[in-house]
């Protein structure tokens, strides 16, 4: 089933590291129009994968007409050119050619991945779904329909339903307070004009990145992103806004449903990826909430007490706003004792108590974790597009280990009492919890 | 990146279809097409009779290393549903050399990725790292194999954890709880395929220290175990560790296990779930059919092709039928499972548009497959397929951590790396008339069961 991107699994990358001997070399290409992408070229098996992002995502889409980019996400790769829906489909099933597009509250994305025999093809179709889309009304209609049975079915998904909530009580009135799958109402009244107008108004090059991976040289991909990109028009004309402070009270919000088991998030504002602190962020939420099974939090909730399966924390750095967000999950007859000891954990770190071990297996993680996940051409594609997307620089993947080492126990503890706020913690619990008075 | 601690149970390791109700869907780990692919691994067994798989791969300086054990919920005593998997969990507490957790402490310490799954028929745990720590996973790997510790109050909290892991994937969901319902009818009275991986709560509620101590005992030991190994590694490197490292963990004399087979008659029909919660109906048809274990290559092969045909993505004949078409569905496909260690299974599920009914679906499913039958298939249309799956072949390489994934499993369900390396060749010599019989004997398996998944309320679906 084709869905645009949830907004909470728009991961934006936030943990890099390189590897110990980073054994990769990161190309800046040009092609002849002008087009910029980053490439890491691999030769060894025939594959190429390409990821590119389109700078603002879902937040841009106009008051009323909420799921705009989703739906657009969904349909450009439905029939472009002479090529109808299926016509279009049947091409890249029988080419075994992935082209598909994403839409994200940041980013409009998309992905293109090929045997290199079929690499002319997979271009000129990528061509036409950003230059000549169909929109026509049984794909536009089809996919409205699927949209639409997922946010029904996610009405009552715990974890869709809090975090939503918690999303809209941080951005009120803002592109952000709303799930960029949009409304069963907005999808239902959204037509092939509002999707043509969001090709000519939101995709051009000056807000576009690429980065490719796999079995092409420097040249050929000039050429071929000439082809797909090249009639792509030199801005945007939707513009972006500024930033937005999240709203946070440390307010407790309960959405009741008759289930065994309740859904925690929480969360408030943090930092932006491009803040001096991000790095000893990242770090100090390590500690508290992050990695795998070491966590503070998954120690206190899970290993000792036994309250929950999952939990954790994240700084979660939007391009408008900063949060810091977690999640847990627990029997209803629990969630008091849960709250209270996520509270008490953020209020220890809060205070500024963090020991050298700590700190130090904190970074050692952070530093040997990433690259791991470099194993697949797509994979380190996504990379590619993220470092430019936060304006990393092209030798990032050598000076990552650097910026982790320069972060001290000094850098830790101030992050730690300037950006976690115990008393303002904001927490949305979905199910029947007991013993909870809810906080307006 | 993503907060949430790892799971630590199987779950398919293809796209899900987001309103799936298939019968077995999460339950059990299989590439799929992923597994098209010829690997070329590398192969050797130590003198207790543990095998060892290297997959080479120097894109990075990274690797994947993993253990798999013969055994999964399916092996679990009379009345002790859900010890396998919570004994995947304990796992981690600790042996006298790294006591409280230091497993886990350790591979944090380096940077190390980790998780571990437990599925019917197999139980793995897997760690990537930089290539340079392989030998310090090794070392950690080889001695929770034996040395195993449990504290009684571990047991007991990690139990609790489970029980909310339980909540979490099957009683705050609906299509889940449907699962597990028409599981129990979908295999004879008392077949291990019947009961969910996590286990039955009371029974999970109820197991001991001493219940999974001796499940450790029983069925953790070098001899029933797999080691797979991708990445940034040669074979003699692994020689040299596996010899150091594994070989001198002694065997046990784990016996061989029987392929699960399914002669007895099952309860079949239709299980329905109606619930308040349920937003979007959906309803999905599930037959017994041959698996590798039990079928022929071709009828196996043939399965695979006609479930692509039928049912693999959007422009498959079900999805363009009753998704594009008569526009009754917003979702239709098949799955075909072939890599159990007992029976495999062929399903078919759709997902209406509002104002059409569960019937309705069935009903068109019905048309589309005999249209197939009475018609055949279209000039071209084996072909296409064929070329696809061979393009997924190539594919399947592209990821360092597929071919360790798709061989493990295959030798943990009892399967041969013959079975996987020669899949091409089996796609290939299917013919028509294979796809046809394949098709026949599905319709006409009488060991079948529908769900349906509905609104309280809400009559049919409509």
């Amino acid at each position: 089933m084709k869905r645009g991107m949830k907004k909470l699994l728009v991961v934006l990358i936030a943990v890099f590291a390189p590897l110990h001997a980073w054994a990769v070399d990161v190309e800046r290409v040009t092609s002849p129009g002008g087009i910029e992408a980053w490439l890491v070229q691999d030769h060894s098996n025939p594959v190429v994968s390409m990821r590119f992002a389109f700078k603002g995502g879902s937040e841009l889409d106009p008051v009323g007409k909420a799921g705009l980019s989703n739906l657009a996400a969904s349909t450009m790769d439905e029939g472009a050119g002479d090529l109808d829906s299926q016509a279009f489909q049947q091409i890249l099933a029988d080419q075994s050619i992935t082209l598909r597009f994403d839409a994200g509250l940041d980013r409009f994305s998309g992905q293109v991945k090929t045997l290199t025999e079929n690499l002319d093809q997979s271009f000129g179709l990528l061509r036409l779904a950003l230059s000549q889309p169909r929109f026509d009304e049984e794909p536009v209609a089809r996919l409205k329909s699927q949209i639409i049975a997922g946010i029904r079915a996610d009405s009552e998904n715990p974890g869709k339903l809090a975090y939503n909530a918690l999303f809209a009580n941080f951005f009120p009135g803002h592109g952000y307070a709303v799930d960029s799958d949009g409304t069963a109402q907005s999808v239902t009244a959204l037509g092939p004009e509002d999707l043509q107008a969001f090709v000519k108004t939101r995709l051009a090059q000056s807000n576009l990145i690429i980065g490719v991976v796999g079995d092409i040289t420097p040249q050929r991909l000039g050429l071929l992103m000439d082809q797909a990109f090249g009639g792509l028009p030199e801005k945007p004309s939707v513009k972006r806004g500024g930033d937005v402070v999240p709203t946070v009270t440390g307010r407790l919000q309960v959405i009741e449903r008759d289930i065994p088991q309740s859904t925690i998030v929480f969360g408030h504002d943090g930092l932006k990826r491009d803040d001096p602190d991000y790095y000893a962020a990242l770090v100090m939420n390590h500690i508290l909430g992050g990695g795998s099974f070491t966590s503070r939090l998954y120690d206190e909730v899970r290993e000792k007490r036994g309250l929950a399966y999952s939990v954790g924390s994240s700084f979660y750095p939007l391009d408008h706003a900063g949060l810091v967000i977690g999640s847990a999950a627990t029997e209803n007859a629990r969630v008091a004792e849960t709250i209270d000891v996520i509270r008490a954990e953020w209020a220890r770190m809060a205070a500024g108590e963090v020991s050298t071990p700590e700190l130090n297996n904190a970074k050692t993680y952070i530093s040997g974790a990433f690259p791991l996940t470099f194993t697949s051409t797509g994979a380190i594609a996504r990379v590619l597009v993220a470092m430019q997307l936060n304006k990393l620089g092209i030798d990032y993947l050598d000076k990552r280990k650097a910026y982790i080492d320069a972060v001290d126990m000094v850098d830790v503890k101030r992050v730690a009492t300037t950006y976690l706020r115990p008393d303002l913690l904001d927490i949305v619990v979905v199910g029947k919890p007991a013993g909870i008075a809810p906080r307006p | 990146m993503n907060w949430v601690p790892m799971t630590k149970i199987a779950r398919r390791f293809c796209t899900a279809i987001a309103l799936l109700t298939t019968v077995w869907a999460g339950q059990v780990l299989w590439a799929g097409h992923a597994w098209a692919g010829v690997f070329n691994p590398e192969t050797f067994t130590l003198a207790n009779g543990m095998q060892v798989v290297v997959l080479p791969n120097h894109r990075a300086p990274v690797v994947l290393h993993m253990v798999w054990y013969k055994v999964g919920s399916a092996d679990e005593p009379a009345g002790k549903s859900g010890v396998a998997h919570l004994l995947e969990h304990l796992m981690f507490k600790g042996t006298p050399k790294h006591p409280n957790g230091e497993f886990s402490k350790t591979l944090a310490q380096h940077g190390g990725q980790e998780n571990a799954f437990t599925s019917l028929d197999y139980t793995g745990y897997h760690q990537t790292v930089a290539s340079d720590r392989l030998e310090m996973v090794m070392e950690l790997e080889a001695d929770r194999m034996t040395n195993l510790v449990l504290k009684a109050e571990d047991v007991a909290t990690e139990r609790a954890v489970v029980l909310e892991e339980r909540n979490q994937r099957i009683e705050n969901k609906p299509g889940a709880r449907l699962r597990v319902q028409a599981n129990q009818k979908f295999y004879p009275q008392n077949h291990p395929y019947g009961r969910p991986v996590i286990g039955w709560r009371e029974e999970l509620a109820s197991v001991t220290r001493e219940d999974a101590l001796a499940f450790y005992k029983d069925h953790y030991a070098p001899d029933n175990a797999i080691l797979v190994i991708a990445g940034d590694v040669d074979v003699a490197q692994v020689k040299r560790l596996a010899d150091k490292y594994y070989a001198p963990v002694p065997a046990r004399g784990v016996a061989k296990r029987a392929t699960l087979l399914t002669d007895e008659p099952i309860t079949g029909g239709e299980t329905v779930l109606r619930d308040a919660r349920v937003r979007q109906a959906s309803w999905s048809e599930n037959v017994i059919q041959p698996s590798l274990s039990n079928g022929t290559p071709t009828r196996v092969a043939a399965l695979e092709i006609l479930s692509e045909l039928l049912g693999g993505g959007g422009t498959s004949r079900l999805y363009r039928a009753l998704v594009i078409e008569q526009a009754l569905a917003v979702s239709a496909g098949t799955y075909y499972d072939q890599a159990a260690r007992g029976d495999g299974q062929f399903s078919f599920y759709a997902s209406p548009r509002p104002g059409v009914s569960l019937d309705q679906l069935a009903e068109a499913v019905g048309v589309e497959t005999r249209r197939l039958l009475d018609g055949g298939l279209k000039a071209g249309e084996l072909a296409g397929i064929k070329k696809r799956m061979m393009a997924d072949a190539v594919y399947s390489r592209d990821a360092m951590k597929t071919g360790a994934w798709t061989i493990g499993g295959a030798l943990a369900a009892g399967h041969s790396i013959e079975d996987v390396e020669a899949w091409p060749e089996r796609i290939q010599a299917v013919t028509e008339q294979d796809v046809l019989d394949a098709l026949k004997a599905v319709l006409e398996e009488p060991k079948r069961i529908t769900t349906k998944l509905l609104q309280n309320g809400n009559g049919d679906g409509a």
